[in-house]
């Protein structure tokens, strides 16, 4: 088991976002977790880097409980993952490659031309070969997001967090960012959890889907067992039917 | 009112840990020379113009005033001694100070609200970075080196304007110019003026920093917070120059 999250309750601005939520992450698995917006989805996923603290529960990462741990305890754990941002969060003072190369010259140990190559290597993996010197802000939205990519997996990290990965892009990036998760977890052989609320980059990616619903892990299953699911939360939510739908009709 | 107090209080609280923190930090990591190096080159080079300017034209306007005042009782001799007092004790820290507070306090809390509400604060995290050990411990050695530096020369800017202004202009000689600033300027004048841009620089820097950590949201927010920066931190170095002033003068001179 890599990570195991239990009983995880969370209250922010007095509103309970997180009541009971449960998960076992196995090595090398890819779940996605879908749900509603403002659901707690990005809560979770931000519980399980530590960058949250939780009200109650714990999120249990290698035998260690990591929720317990200060800001700076828990660096060592948070260098064994990765996280891709909603929006890239690029350093944008720096260079595409001075935001590959960062993660390298934090854990030390490369020299100069052993980094240049690795971000060569990365770059070349989200498929931006090239664009070492470019700003952020020369970059689309989907660049953006591929060299948010390629900084988050640069240490080959154990477990990629993804936060909404194809929010706000056209669906042919979006197709090509849900495949680049893909062999990045083929060929690294990482553990991920997706956020989304696109369901057609959930049944692509997750071998095991959980829904976030009212605080809790509402449903859990394949992707198969998602789509043929009679449960009437479920269907409402993966066929995309509004509850005031009749109400505004 | 009572929410105000509050806020004012948990505020307070804050900026006390944060310096603590900053504190414990560079005694903690390894520091970032690189990083230290360019925020001298933002916070001091950078600002060299507008705060020697500054210093330059109140060294002159001052000379010029207390000429006026001077020439009545017949003690234009004394023009020289009491600017170059003036400028080293009040004027060319608390001036020099306040236009570092405007320039950097808001570059610095303006910088790290942006990156806290573009989660790049949160990226460095995830990276393993603490961020006061990234951002605010470079912030605040650089300010510390450059807050008294600046000072230095805004005073000896000032001294040396009053000089060109009360000589050759308005007609004070020369020779007893210069030899009652001499006599009536010491050591202790000056160690109070650096040591007190000093102690401005920590302010500036803690105070900016502790607005930048904890920016109100939205691009609004970080006008707001930017402003709240320059604000508290130039209030900051003026409350606190009075204390300076009482401490300084009798650690240095006695009285």
């Amino acid at each position: 088991m890599l990570l195991e999250i239990q009983h995880l309750k969370k209250t922010l601005n007095r509103t309970p976002v997180l009541k009971d939520v449960n998960l076992c992450l196995n090595k090398g698995e890819r779940v996605v977790i879908i749900g509603r917006s403002g659901g707690g989805k990005s809560v979770l996923l931000r519980h399980v880097m530590g960058l949250m603290q939780p009200d109650e529960g714990q999120v249990i990462y290698q035998g260690v409980n990591i929720s317990i741990l200060s800001d700076e305890e828990i660096n060592p754990y948070r260098r064994k993952m990765g996280m891709l941002f909603q929006n890239g969060a690029l350093f944008d003072s720096m260079s595409v490659e001075d935001n590959l190369a960062f993660p390298l010259h934090e854990m030390g140990g490369y020299t100069a031309k052993e980094i240049r190559l690795k971000v060569a290597e990365s770059l070349e993996m989200v498929d931006l070969p090239g664009q070492q010197n470019k700003m952020p802000a020369e970059l689309s939205g989907g660049m953006k997001k591929r060299v948010a990519l390629a900084r988050a997996v640069i240490n080959r990290p154990e477990l990629m967090l993804y936060d909404e990965p194809t929010t706000g892009l056209d669906p042919i990036v979006a197709d090509s960012i849900n495949r680049l998760i893909l062999r990045l977890s083929d060929k690294l052989g990482m553990a991920s959890i997706v956020v989304t609320h696109d369901m057609v980059s959930a049944y692509l990616i997750a071998e095991r889907i959980c829904y976030l619903h009212a605080g809790k892990i509402y449903f859990e299953g394949t992707p198969q067992q998602v789509q043929s699911t009679e449960d009437p939360l479920v269907k409402k939510f993966v066929n995309g039917i509004s509850e005031t739908s009749d109400a505004v009709v | 009112m009572g929410r105000w107090i509050i806020e004012g209080v948990h505020s307070a609280g804050g900026i006390c840990l944060l310096f603590c923190n900053i504190i414990r930090c560079l005694f903690r990591y390894p520091w970032r020379w690189r990083l230290i190096l360019e925020q001298i080159y933002f916070i001091g080079l950078k600002s060299q113009f507008v705060v020697l300017t500054t210093g330059a034209s109140v060294g002159a306007v001052f000379a010029t005033q207390v000429h006026f005042q001077f020439v009545k009782l017949g003690m234009e001799s004394a023009v020289g001694p009491t600017v170059s007092v003036a400028m080293c004790r009040e004027l060319g820290p608390v001036l020099a100070c306040l236009l570092l507070a405007g320039r950097v306090g808001a570059a610095m809390a303006a910088e790290i609200s942006s990156m806290k509400n573009t989660e790049q604060l949160d990226a460095l995290r995830a990276m393993g970075v603490y961020p006061i050990e990234y951002l605010a411990v470079p912030r605040f050695l650089a300010l510390l080196i450059s807050a008294p530096l600046l000072t230095g020369m805004a005073l000896a800017v000032g001294i040396g304007c009053g000089y060109l202004v009360a000589v050759p202009i308005l007609g004070v000689d020369g020779a007893y110019y210069m030899d009652n600033s001499i006599k009536f300027t010491n050591f202790m004048d000056v160690s109070i003026g650096l040591s007190k841009g000093f102690l401005f620089g920590i302010i500036i820097a803690v105070i900016s920093c502790y607005k930048g950590f904890n920016p109100e949201t939205g691009t609004a927010g970080v006008g707001r917070t930017t402003t709240e920066a320059v604000v508290n931190s130039s209030l900051a170095v003026l409350v606190s120059n009075f204390f300076f002033t009482i401490i300084l003068n009798n650690l240095f001179l006695g009285n």
